[in-house]
């Protein structure tokens, strides 16, 4: 047995880490800049970049791929090379992974705020953007292949599965998720529009929680609390069950973001079903991490790494058992919109992800630097500022879900909504605004101390960049043996483990998505909707820019309170002209899809330029920049082009005379405005944006309406 | 006005048969899959659990 000499490169995993830890600061700083904009408005220094609107989507993808995701390569790059017993297969493309991805993360910290963004929840970055990071995540993918097809371990521990099927599966979602028509360098519209739009973003953005945010994590927590703990992984049968049945169920679920919308109802009970069996891996998974402490409890007392890890797999368990009773239609018919899914969202964040990368960064700073931890009682006390600022955070969240959502539904016996004025709800979820802030304050102090402890460690500590280790080569053959089954066939072999999860995930994706694809029955015509004018156009993309999908909802459920408060339910035959669509997924403010002729221009007007003129108390921020800034029309003819190219049934030839119809309805508003004495250019945003809220949801209250889907009345009952 | 929530997809021919075809494909792939995790050998299911705990690799054993 001739012992091969080669190094670990611990260069690449510091790199990560540090990021990891940087990007975290900034991106729970963040958030807790959005969470006190929420209840003082204020907070947003009266400039247009750091609004809510702006500043949520900054929140988000920097926690989920800044933070997490620098995570993610730092524990594969550690974890994957000491599985293997080999080196990364390439320096060089380790590194493009580090600088490419730090770049796009830098982009997206300037473009975001700046309003450049595509509308779709956590696939907010631009197209350019897009093509990057499938670029870098190819690199990291094969950078990650090569170096297991020179490995020097015949078996694939499960850890590497998960790391695999993340690969795979991201890649699939990213790409069929980012399908966008540019129309110039940084703007494009989705190619999908409506129903579809929103099926194909809820299928990534479920799936970006579960194969970013899960998956990956799943394989830190097999590699990384065996090795905090000195145990072995409690079953590894369990793991291999944990495994498929994750990644084959997982991939459904996303249809659960749409229940009571106008998604088909197929889809809504599909979604459901599958969400309700994921609890049992989820749960198996969560068991197999924490069984694996048995007998080492003694060691979590005194050993905060594995404190961190307990809570992380715990709220693992809990978010994974809520996400199933969140997808039972009556529960979402209360929680969705609320506070409640943001709670629920946070469990996941702060404590899975969160306490995850918090207990490997105090894993791995002491063996990266050969040393010990400056201070283990520190990172005692960030274990337990945390864990304060998790329950901080999460308590007041579920209070003020069921709070909101209870006083929505409320009737009065004469038969009115009790509180038909939305702002009263909002209103008395302030005070647990401010705990939320506080125990995101909490959280963020604690990642502080994280950093000062770090850093003292690092300045004691000795960093070996390239790690020394031996390990016999892998023999060329290997003889397999008789009675050997196909799942230690499929251990051995990366390249069709990658398959196999390919197929598995595309099963899932293909049932659920093509149907809405291909059969037009699936979204009745509605013969009375129309494409935007241009200046509804340019509005709606106005509306897009300023992130009001971010609080505001266009999405009425049949429910009778809904009907009571907003009017007619939406249909899904009123969305095949949103490219994207904007139904959203929180209402901060209330739903948007009937405001259209709801109240005059000139309420609008005054709302924009100060919501707390026409709505006292209202906690949505002065719009005054979109009374100041000229609307660009450079665009206008190219916009109408590529709507029509996504089929948007616009007349041929009908982009050149867009801009004289954009200003002959400008003027009109001009006009309707001076009525009321308000005095403006007609050639400002303000006026692009009325008129787009003025035509919401209004088609079909167009006397011609009727509908072209085959199925009489009679049958409809 | 319940038609446009209701009856998608009934005009697809055969449509009773998806749910029927999704059944056993989750049904006949999880049965697989539980009889051949029982069916794993102790010895390689230990040294696989014991993977990221050693430094040396997993030495194939003999008459597994």
């Amino acid at each position: 047995m001739k012992l091969e000499k080669f190094s670990y490169d611990n260069q690449i995993v510091k790199m990560f880490l540090f990021a990891t830890i940087l990007w975290g600061v900034v991106g729970m700083l963040v958030g807790v800049i959005a969470a006190l904009q929420i209840f003082i408005p204020e907070m947003n220094f009266g400039t247009s970049w750091l609004t809510f609107g702006r500043i949520r989507p900054l929140h988000t993808n920097a926690v989920i791929f800044a933070f997490v995701g620098n995570g993610i390569f730092a524990g594969v790059y550690y974890s994957l090379q000491r599985l293997l017993k080999t080196r990364m297969w390439s320096d060089k493309l380790s590194r493009i992974n580090f600088w490419g991805w730090q770049l796009i993360i830098v982009s997206a910290a300037l473009t975001l705020p700046l309003g450049i963004t595509s509308g779709k929840e956590y696939a907010e970055l631009e197209w350019p953007i897009d093509i990057a990071i499938a670029g870098i995540w190819v690199v990291f993918g094969w950078n990650m292949f090569a170096t297991i097809l020179k490995r020097r371990e015949r078996h694939l521990y499960v850890a590497i599965w998960f790391y695999i099927a993340t690969f795979v599966t991201v890649a699939v979602l990213h790409i069929f998720n980012s399908f966008e028509m540019p129309v110039n360098f940084l703007k494009s519209y989705s190619a999908y529009a409506g129903v579809q739009d929103a099926l194909v973003q809820w299928w990534y953005g479920h799936n970006a929680v579960a194969f970013f945010l899960t998956t990956p994590y799943l394989g830190l927590m097999y590699y990384f609390i065996p090795k905090a703990s000195g145990r072995p992984v409690y079953s590894y049968r369990l793991s291999i069950i944990h495994f498929w049945a994750l990644i084959f169920i997982y991939i459904w679920a996303g249809p659960h973001h749409l229940l009571y919308t106008a998604l088909p109802d197929w889809a809504q009970s599909l979604g459901t079903v599958f969400s309700l069996m994921l609890i049992a891996p989820s749960w198996g998974g969560m068991l197999n991490g924490l069984l694996t402490l048995r007998g080492a409890w003694d060691k979590v007392r005194d050993e905060p790494i594995l404190k961190f890890f307990v809570v992380a797999v715990t709220c693992y368990g809990m978010s994974t058992l809520e996400g199933p009773l969140l997808s039972l239609k009556n529960v979402n018919a209360i929680s969705h919109y609320t506070d409640w899914t943001i709670a629920h969202v946070h469990i996941g964040g702060l404590g899975w992800n969160g306490f995850l990368t918090f207990g490997m960064v105090y894993f791995l700073i002491p063996k990266l630097f050969n040393t010990k931890l400056h201070s283990k009682r520190l990172a005692n006390v960030h274990f337990w500022i945390g864990t304060l600022g998790i329950l901080f955070y999460a308590l007041p969240m579920y209070w003020a879900g069921f709070t909101q959502a209870l006083m929505w539904k409320q009737f009065r016996p004469e038969g009115m909504l009790l509180y038909p004025n939305f702002l009263e709800t909002v209103i008395q979820l302030k005070p647990m605004y401010a705990m939320r802030a506080f125990g995101g304050t909490l959280f963020l102090i604690g990642a502080l101390l994280m950093v000062y402890n770090v850093v003292k460690t690092v300045k004691v500590g000795s960093f070996v960049a390239n790690e020394d280790a031996e390990a016999p080569a892998l023999e060329g053959k290997y003889k397999s043996h008789a009675g050997e089954n196909w799942h230690r066939w499929i251990e051995r072999r990366p390249v069709q483990m990658l398959v196999g999860s390919l197929v598995v995930i595309l099963i899932g994706g293909i049932v659920e998505i093509i149907p809405t694809m291909l059969i037009s029955e699936n979204v009745p015509t509605i013969n009375a909707v129309q494409p935007y004018t241009p200046l509804e156009l340019e509005g709606r993309d106005i509306y897009i820019r300023e992130g009001c999908n971010n609080c505001h909802s266009q999405m009425i459920r049949p429910f009778r309170d809904e009907v009571a408060r907003y009017g007619e339910y939406s249909k899904a035959g009123e969305f095949v002209y949103d490219h994207p669509f904007l139904w959203g997924s929180k209402r901060t403010g209330p739903d948007l899809h009937r405001v259209g002729n709801k109240y005059p221009d000139s309420w609008h007007f005054h709302h924009m330029l100060d919501p707390r003129t026409m709505s006292p108390g209202s906690l949505m921020p002065p719009y005054p920049w979109l009374f100041e800034n000229e609307l660009s029309m450079d665009d206008t003819e190219k916009k109408i082009s590529v709507m029509r190219t996504l089929g948007v049934p616009y007349e041929e030839g009908y982009e050149t005379q867009a801009v004289a119809d954009l200003q002959a309805q400008a003027r009109g508003i001009q006009a309707s405005l001076a009525e009321d004495d308000l005095e403006i250019s007609e050639n400002m945003e303000i006026i692009a944006l009325i008129a787009y809220l003025q035509r919401l949801g209004t088609d079909i209250s167009n006397p011609e309406f009727t509908e072209s889907n085959q199925g009489s009345e009679s049958a409809a009952n | 006005m319940l038609k446009f929530i209701k009856h998608h997809m009934t005009t697809i021919d055969g449509i009773e048969l998806f749910p029927l075809i999704s059944f056993l494909i989750f049904f006949i792939f999880f049965l697989g899959l539980f009889v051949h995790v029982f069916k794993m050998k102790k010895a390689h299911v230990e040294d696989m659990s014991n993977m990221p705990l050693s430094e040396e690799p997993v030495q194939p054993r003999q008459n597994q």
